[in-house]
C-alpha cells in the first residue's frame, strides 16, 4: 500500500462497514464489457450511473511471488515508484492533479498482483486514463536513482511502521518463513527484508519494468459513471499506442510444503500479553476445498456465536480475542487461528481448550445452524464488496484474473452455498489433522511462555 | 498514441445530495428519513446524547460501557441470541460511543427493515446489563489499555490528549476511560448512566434507504413504544490547555526503530463559524496528500510513510495534531521542518495553486463519500450531533469555493498557535534526546516506561 490511509480518511464516518445478508435474495450479476487491445491490454467496462463518480483499477499480473530471493520486497517498492511521475508527469504532479480533480487514489501489492485505482468525479475520468497510459507507457524516460532511493527510504518507514514497530508485525514474516520451503514464492513477505530494499538498483527497476508492465500483462477496469463509446475512444488513444512486451512465463507451479510434525516457534517483541498463531498449509484460492475451509474459520472465531469466541472470550472469559481464517493465493494457501490470552492466563491452557474445539469439529461435524450462519456472512460480504464503484472495479478485476471471468461473483458466491456441514468436517479433519506451525510470541525476555510440544508456558 | 496533451476535466455532472425529511415524533424522538433507491437496503442509525463527554468525572468510560453493555442481551434474549436474531435477519447491530453520542446502527435488506429495526428497539429501550457481561466487557477494556503501552501509534495518541489538556478536562483521558476509571465501574454506574442519559429527548434515529420516506415514522415510533420521554441534559465542558507554552514530551520506548511524533495544540470547536476556512487551511498544510506537511517529509526528505494534520472536530475544541512515524535517526529535522511548517502558513498566503488543489479536492470527493446507505446515514447524523442546518450538504461545496487565499490566511493566524505547541514522541529517548538540543520545543520531560 503506498499512502498511509490516515491521509485519505477525511471525513469521519460513524462505524465501520456492517455486513448485510441477502436472505434469500440473490447476488446481483455485474454487467460487462471485456476487450483487448491489438498490443494485450485487457478492458472491462461497466456502467453504474447512480452518483456522477468512475473507478479507474489497474491490475499488473505481477507481485512478490514473482520476486527472486535476495530480491524481496521489489514489486512493493516498484509500486511506490510508479507514482513519482513519468515522461509528460513531473514528479509530485501525478497526486496533485488526481486530488485537484477531486479524486482519491492508491495501489497495493500482495504475492499475487499489484493494483493502482482512483475513485473520481466522473468528468475527470479523462485525466485519470492518461495519467494511468502515461506511466505504463514513458516510465522508464525520466527514472533515475534519485526516485528510486527516495522511495527506498519511504517504503522502509513503511516497514517500520508496520511491522517492526507494530505490536506482532514480525509474527506473519516468522510463520511464512516455516511453513514455505525457501524458494517458495510465498515465503517471504510482500514488504520485503530491509537488506533486500537496500540492495535494490536502478537496473533492477528498469528489468522490473521492462519484463512485467507492458500492456498486454495488465487489465484496465472502469466502473462508474462514464459514456462507453466515449470512453474507449480514450483508452483506444491513451493506451493503444503502448507497445506490447515480452510473453511473460509465470509461475504455474510451487514446490511442495512439508511438515513432518508439530513445528514449535517463539518470537520475543515489545508485547504486554504473548499470542499464539496456529498456521496449517492448506489449499490455493478457488481450490476444491478453499470455500469449505472459509466456511470452518468462520464457524471456529469469527462471530459472537462461533465456537472459540464463545467459549473462550465468552463463557469461560480467558482469551482477549480469538480469530480464524483461511488465506489462499493464486498458488498456495494457509489456514490460521490466532489467539491472545487475557492478562494471567497461561498458553498451554488456552492450547488445550483450541485443540479440544477443534477435535471436536472433526469428530462431531458442524450444525445446520453454525453453517447457515456461516453463509449468511459470507453472502453479506459479498454483497458489500459491489456497493461502490471501486468494489466493483476490484471484483472483476480480481476475477478475471484468478478465473479468467469478469462476472464469476455469482458463482463465486455459489461455492459458499453449495458447502455442506460434510465438507466443513471433512477438511477440518484433512487440513487442520496436519502437523502445524505453532508460533507464541512473547513479551522480551519471556521465552518460558511459549508453547511447546509438551505444553509449556509458563 | 500517448498524447503528451493532458486532458482538462469537463464539466461535472451535478450532483445533489440525497433529500431527506427531519420531524420530531409525538413521543419526542427527532427522526430523520432519506429515501434512496440505488440498492434494497437500508441502514438504521440511533444516536443518544451519551457520549463520552457526559461521562460523570470519576466514572470515565462509562458512556462507551454502557453502549457496549447494550448488545449483552434484552430482558428477552441474552447477548448471543440477540446476536443469532440480527444474524437470522442478515444483519448485526454495531455500537458503540464517541466524544459527543453514542450510536446503533443496522445495515440490512429493505424488506427485513421493519424487524430489524423493532429488534434494535428493543435492545436499547429493555436491557437487562448481566452483571457478568459487564465485568468481562471492562476486562476486556483493561487488557486493551495494557496492550497499548506496546503499541506505538495508539500510545502517541493517548499520551498527547493528556499532555495538550489539563487534567480537569474530560478530553485528557480516553474517550473510553483510564485503567483506574474503568476498574471502578460496577453493573450500577452502567444502569444510572443508562437511567440518566437515554431518553426520548437526547435520541435521534436516521434512517436512510430504499424506503418509502412515509414508511418510517410508524415503524420507529413502535420500535421505541417503551422508550421513556426526557430532556436533554448537557454538561458544560471544560478543555482546558495543560500549558500555555511550549513544551515537550518524550515516552521512552528503547530500541523502538521509529519515533511517532504528535505536534499541536488545541484547535477548535465542530460549529465554529471560520469551520469553513480552517477546513481548507488543513488541506494545505496536512490534509492531503499533497499536503507541504506530507510532500515536506515524505516525499522531498523521505523521513517518513506518511505525514499529516487534522483537527479532531467535536462538539467542544478538540486537538489540532500534526500527526507522523519517522525513523528514529531523523525525529529532531523532522520536528524542526513541522515547526517551520507551521510558521510559513502563518506568515504568507498560501500558493494559488496550493488553493484550488485543496478546495477542488475538497468538493470533488464530495460525492465520492456518499455512495451507501451507511455513509448517507452518517452525514445526516453529523447534522443532529453538532445541530448544523438542514441545507449543510447543498451549500457544502458552494462554501469551500468561496474560500480564498485571504481567509486561510486569517484562519492560520486565527487558529494556528505556534507559541503552544506541544510536542509528544514516543520513541527511544537515548537516541531521540541529544538531538532535540537547540530545538525550540519548551521544556521537555521524559517518561521511563
Amino acid at each position: 500500500m503506498r499512502k498511509n490511509i490516515l491521509l485519505v480518511t477525511l471525513c469521519y464516518l460513524i462505524g465501520a462497514w456492517v455486513p448485510v445478508v441477502a436472505a434469500g435474495q440473490a447476488i446481483p450479476r455485474i454487467q460487462f464489457e471485456k476487450y483487448t487491445l491489438p498490443n494485450g491490454l485487457e478492458v472491462i467496462l461497466h456502467e453504474d450511473h447512480s452518483t456522477p463518480i468512475v473507478a479507474v483499477d489497474t491490475w499488473y499480473h505481477v507481485g512478490s511471488g514473482d520476486e527472486q530471493v535476495g530480491r524481496t520486497g521489489f514489486a512493493h517498492l516498484f509500486e511506490h515508484i510508479m507514482f513519482m511521475g513519468s515522461q509528460h508527469v513531473p514528479v509530485g504532479a501525478f497526486d496533485q492533479l488526481l486530488e485537484s480533480a477531486g479524486g482519491n487514489n492508491n495501489g497495493s501489492t500482495t504475492e499475487d498482483r499489484t493494483n493502482y485505482y482512483e475513485t473520481l468525479p466522473s468528468n475527470a475520468l479523462p485525466l485519470a486514463l492518461w495519467l494511468d497510459s502515461d506511466r505504463m507507457g514513458f516510465l522508464l524516460p525520466t527514472m533515475d536513482l534519485a526516485k528510486v532511493n527516495l522511495q527506498r527510504d519511504v517504503v522502509k518507514n513503511e516497514r517500520r511502521q508496520r511491522v517492526d514497530n507494530v505490536p506482532y508485525g514480525r509474527a506473519d514474516e516468522t510463520i511464512l518463513a516455516a511453513l514455505y520451503p525457501k524458494n517458495h514464492p510465498y515465503s517471504w513477505p510482500v514488504i520485503g527484508s530491509m537488506a533486500d530494499l537496500s540492495a535494490a538498483s536502478l537496473t533492477d527497476v528498469q528489468n522490473f519494468f521492462k519484463t512485467y508492465y507492458a500492456p498486454n500483462n495488465a487489465t484496465l477496469a472502469i466502473a462508474g459513471d462514464f459514456d462507453p463509446a466515449a470512453t474507449k475512444k480514450l483508452v483506444a488513444e491513451y493506451f493503444g499506442g503502448i507497445p506490447r512486451g515480452p510473453v511473460i512465463e509465470r509461475r504455474t507451479t510451487v514446490p511442495p510444503v512439508v511438515i513432518p510434525h508439530d513445528e514449535f516457534l517463539v518470537l520475543e517483541d515489545r508485547v504486554q500479553l504473548p499470542r499464539l498463531f496456529y498456521t496449517w498449509h492448506s489449499v490455493k484460492d478457488f481450490a476444491k476445498d478453499d470455500a469449505a475451509l472459509d466456511i470452518l474459520a468462520q464457524i471456529i472465531a469469527n462471530d459472537k456465536n462461533s465456537r472459540l469466541y464463545k467459549k473462550l472470550v465468552y463463557d469461560l472469559q480467558v482469551a482477549q480475542d480469538v480469530e480464524a481464517y483461511q488465506d489462499g493465493g493464486r498458488l498456495d494457501g494457509k489456514f490460521q487461528i490466532d489467539v491472545t490470552p487475557k492478562p494471567g492466563q497461561k498458553v498451554a491452557d488456552i492450547d488445550r481448550l483450541v485443540q479440544a474445539e477443534i477435535s471436536n469439529v472433526i469428530r462431531n461435524g458442524v450444525t445446520t445452524r453454525e453453517l447457515q450462519r456461516a453463509q449468511n456472512s459470507y453472502k453479506a460480504s459479498f454483497l458489500n464488496r459491489l456497493a461502490s464503484v471501486l468494489g466493483k472495479a476490484e471484483r472483476l478485476n480480481y476475477y478475471n484474473y484468478i478465473v479468467g471471468n469478469p462476472d464469476y461473483v455469482q458463482q463465486d458466491a455459489a461455492r459458499y452455498e453449495n458447502v455442506t456441514a460434510r465438507d466443513v468436517q471433512r477438511v477440518a479433519k484433512t487440513y487442520l489433522g496436519r502437523p502445524k506451525i505453532v508460533l507464541t510470541v512473547v513479551p522480551q525476555g519471556k521465552r518460558e511462555m511459549m508453547l511447546t510440544a509438551s505444553g509449556g508456558g509458563q | 498514441m500517448v498524447t503528451s496533451l493532458r486532458p482538462k476535466p469537463g464539466p461535472p455532472r451535478s450532483y445533489r445530495f440525497p433529500s431527506f425529511s427531519d420531524e420530531v415524533l409525538p413521543n419526542g424522538i427527532r427522526l430523520v428519513t432519506s429515501p434512496v433507491s440505488k440498492l434494497p437496503l437500508a441502514t438504521v442509525l440511533v444516536l443518544v446524547d451519551a457520549g463520552s463527554t457526559s461521562d460523570p468525572r470519576g466514572k470515565e468510560g462509562v458512556a462507551a460501557l454502557t453502549a457496549a453493555a447494550l448488545l449483552e442481551g434484552s430482558q428477552r434474549l441474552d447477548g448471543a441470541e440477540l446476536a443469532e436474531e440480527f444474524e437470522k435477519l442478515g444483519t448485526s447491530l454495531e455500537s458503540g460511543a464517541d466524544w459527543d453520542s453514542a450510536f446503533f446502527k443496522i445495515t440490512v435488506l429493505s424488506d427485513k427493515l421493519n424487524l430489524a429495526t423493532a429488534l434494535l428497539g428493543e435492545a436499547i429501550s429493555r436491557p437487562l446489563f448481566p452483571e457478568r457481561e459487564i465485568e468481562r466487557l471492562k476486562a476486556e477494556r483493561l487488557a486493551e489499555i495494557l496492550q497499548l503501552e506496546t503499541e506505538p501509534r495508539g500510545l502517541a495518541d493517548e499520551k498527547f490528549s493528556e499532555f495538550l489538556y489539563a487534567d480537569e478536562s474530560r478530553y485528557s483521558q480516553p474517550d473510553e476511560g483510564s485503567a483506574k476509571s474503568v476498574g471502578s465501574l460496577t453493573r450500577a454506574d452502567v444502569d444510572q448512566f443508562y437511567r440518566a442519559n437515554y431518553n426520548s429527548g437526547t435520541t435521534t434515529v436516521v434512517v436512510a434507504g430504499d424506503i418509502p420516506a412515509d414508511a418510517t415514522r410508524e415503524m420507529v415510533t413502535e420500535a421505541f413504544r417503551s422508550w421513556p420521554s426526557g430532556v436533554p441534559r448537557r454538561q458544560p465542558l471544560l478543555a482546558k490547555a495543560r500549558a500555555t507554552e511550549r513544551s515537550a514530551l518524550i515516552v521512552d520506548k528503547p530500541e523502538a526503530p521509529q519515533s511517532e511524533l504528535r505536534v499541536g495544540h488545541i484547535g477548535l470547536p465542530r460549529k465554529h463559524p471560520d469551520f469553513f476556512p480552517t477546513l481548507v487551511l488543513n488541506a494545505v498544510f496536512g490534509g492531503l496528500f499533497g499536503s507541504r506537511i506530507n510532500l515536506n517529509l515524505r516525499e522531498v526528505h523521505g523521513y517518513t510513510y506518511g505525514a499529516s494534520s487534522y483537527y479532531d472536530w467535536r462538539r467542544g475544541p478538540g486537538p489540532f495534531v500534526i500527526s507522523t512515524a519517522v525513523e528514529s535517526q531523523v525525529t529532531a529535522p523532522a520536528l524542526r521542518e513541522i515547526l517551520l511548517e507551521v510558521e510559513r502558513i502563518r506568515s504568507e498566503p498560501v500558493l494559488a495553486e496550493e488553493l484550488s488543489l485543496a478546495k477542488e479536492y475538497l468538493e470533488g470527493v464530495f460525492p465520492i463519500r456518499y455512495e451507501t446507505t451507511a455513509a448517507i446515514a452518517s452525514a445526516l447524523a453529523t447534522l443532529s450531533i453538532y445541530d448544523l442546518p438542514a441545507e449543510y450538504y447543498d451549500s457544502y461545496r458552494r462554501n469551500i469555493h468561496n474560500v480564498s487565499a485571504t481567509d486561510v490566511l486569517e484562519a492560520a493566524r486565527a487558529h494556528l498557535h505556534p507559541d503552544e505547541l506541544q510536542t509528544v514522541i514516543v520513541g527511544d529517548a537515548q537516541v531521540v534526546r541529544d538531538s532535540l538540543t537547540g530545538l525550540p520545543l519548551g521544556q521537555l520531560t521524559i517518561h521511563k516506561s
